[in-house]
């Protein structure tokens, strides 16, 4: 299974961004193999809307869970409309995140966790 | 001729000027563009002779044609469509109205449905023509809203006298690149400079003649003239604090109701403009 998780920069000891739409880095993880796809988010100075064209690009690629900090409104309905499970409120190292989520210990949010333009500074 | 009342910051004094300016002109017609939370009324007691609803489109898709090819969520530069796993998502608080949807999609799959976002209201106040807007809650947008009043103004009338919203966002940028003069209201204090800058930014931009009214004028005044100075932008008029101008908004009374002596400073303040604009 594929996941994708929020990170500050591109390798598994990196720290979880806290924002989803604006994350500075998007990891792929393939959490049997540990393989690492590191994507530069391109959402980060988008306009509006970065939610929903990150939660596009982690739909693309395949991604069948995601884990971040927090979740917006409009993020959270395309990412539930694809199917995707979505897990909020971690932080730590991006390797921590998915060991958790291996262990069981994580449970899936029904909702999104903060207002929409969370993640925007203006 | 139709003149914006801007400011950048918020509460430095647009609507004062803005009404008093109206009522010191013959025949002018003054428009609240601040949709969001119209205020002109209050001073003017307006009689409401109509309103015009003002619709936002919603992008609809029918699924039944779409092959889920992207082309509109890809056109949009808002990012009010996206496509995920044979579902096509519209947020239409992110829609801007463009349509370009419709247009780009090669199976005719998207249709234009209209929601109403608000209101224009148009009737007389005190021998004036008089026009707001009214933006509906949670409506994210106000820009439809002043486009329709800015084309309700009777081209063959008075000068039209609109009250812009504060900040610089995109419905001031339309009021003010609407008109032939923007008048910009500010006051001598750290924060009214800061938004002042922004605001001569967009009329600069926009290419169109702006001038400066410093509102509760007194001893630091010198930081909003000397940012004037260096920009060439003439202050046309200062009106200085006084307690007794805020005591006459609170009830709602008009500066020119209050003080009659202002009348004469704000017919030279029209003249002005309308010399600078002539040129």
């Amino acid at each position: 299974m594929k996941i994708a998780v929020t990170s500050t920069g591109s390798d598994l000891d990196a720290q979880i961004d806290p924002r989803f739409g604006r994350a500075q880095y998007l990891l792929i993880i393939d959490v049997e193999s540990y393989e690492v796809e590191a994507i530069e988010n391109p959402n980060i100075a988008a306009g509006g809307g970065a939610g929903i064209q990150t939660s596009q690009l982690v739909v693309d690629r395949g991604a069948e869970a995601v884990l971040t900090g927090n979740c917006g409104p409009n993020a959270f309905r395309t990412l539930a409309a694809a199917g995707l499970k979505i897990y909020t409120g971690l932080n730590g190292s991006v390797r921590e995140a998915v060991e958790s989520l291996k262990s069981g210990e994580l449970t899936p949010t029904e909702g999104p966790s903060v207002p929409g333009h969370f993640g925007s500074s203006g | 001729m139709k003149i914006a009342v801007a400011s950048g910051k918020g509460g430095t004094g647009k609507t004062t000027v803005a009404v008093s300016l109206a009522l010191s002109v013959p025949d002018a017609q003054l428009v609240d563009a601040d949709a969001e939370e119209p205020n002109c009324h209050l001073f003017l007691r307006p009689s409401i002779q109509r309103t015009i609803p003002v619709y936002m489109m919603v992008p609809h898709v029918d699924l039944t044609k779409c092959d889920f090819c992207r082309k509109c969520a890809d056109f949009c530069a808002f990012n009010a469509l996206a496509v995920v796993k044979e579902q096509v998502l519209v947020f239409p608080e992110l829609c801007h109205g463009c349509t370009g949807c419709v247009y780009v999609c090669p199976r005719e799959a998207i249709v234009a449905r209209q929601r109403q976002i608000g209101e224009v209201e148009i009737g007389a106040a005190r021998g004036m023509v008089f026009i707001q807007g009214r933006l509906k809650p949670t409506e994210p947008s106000a820009v439809r809203i002043v486009r329709e009043e800015i084309a309700q103004i009777d081209p063959k009338g008075g000068p039209a006298i609109i009250d812009a919203s504060p900040g610089t966002a995109c419905a001031v940028q339309d009021t003010i690149g609407q008109s032939q003069f923007c008048l910009l209201v500010t006051e001598p204090t750290p924060f009214g400079l800061h938004d002042l800058k922004m605001a001569m930014d967009v009329a600069q931009e926009l290419g169109v003649p702006s001038g400066v009214v410093i509102n509760r004028n007194g001893a630091r005044d010198s930081i909003i003239e000397d940012e004037c100075r260096k920009r060439n932008i003439p202050v046309l008029l200062k009106i200085p604090f006084d307690r007794r101008v805020a005591e006459a908004y609170s009830r709602g009374q008009p500066l020119v109701d209050a003080f009659p002596e202002w009348r004469e400073s704000l017919r030279s303040l029209y003249r002005e403009i309308e010399r600078r604009v002539m040129t």
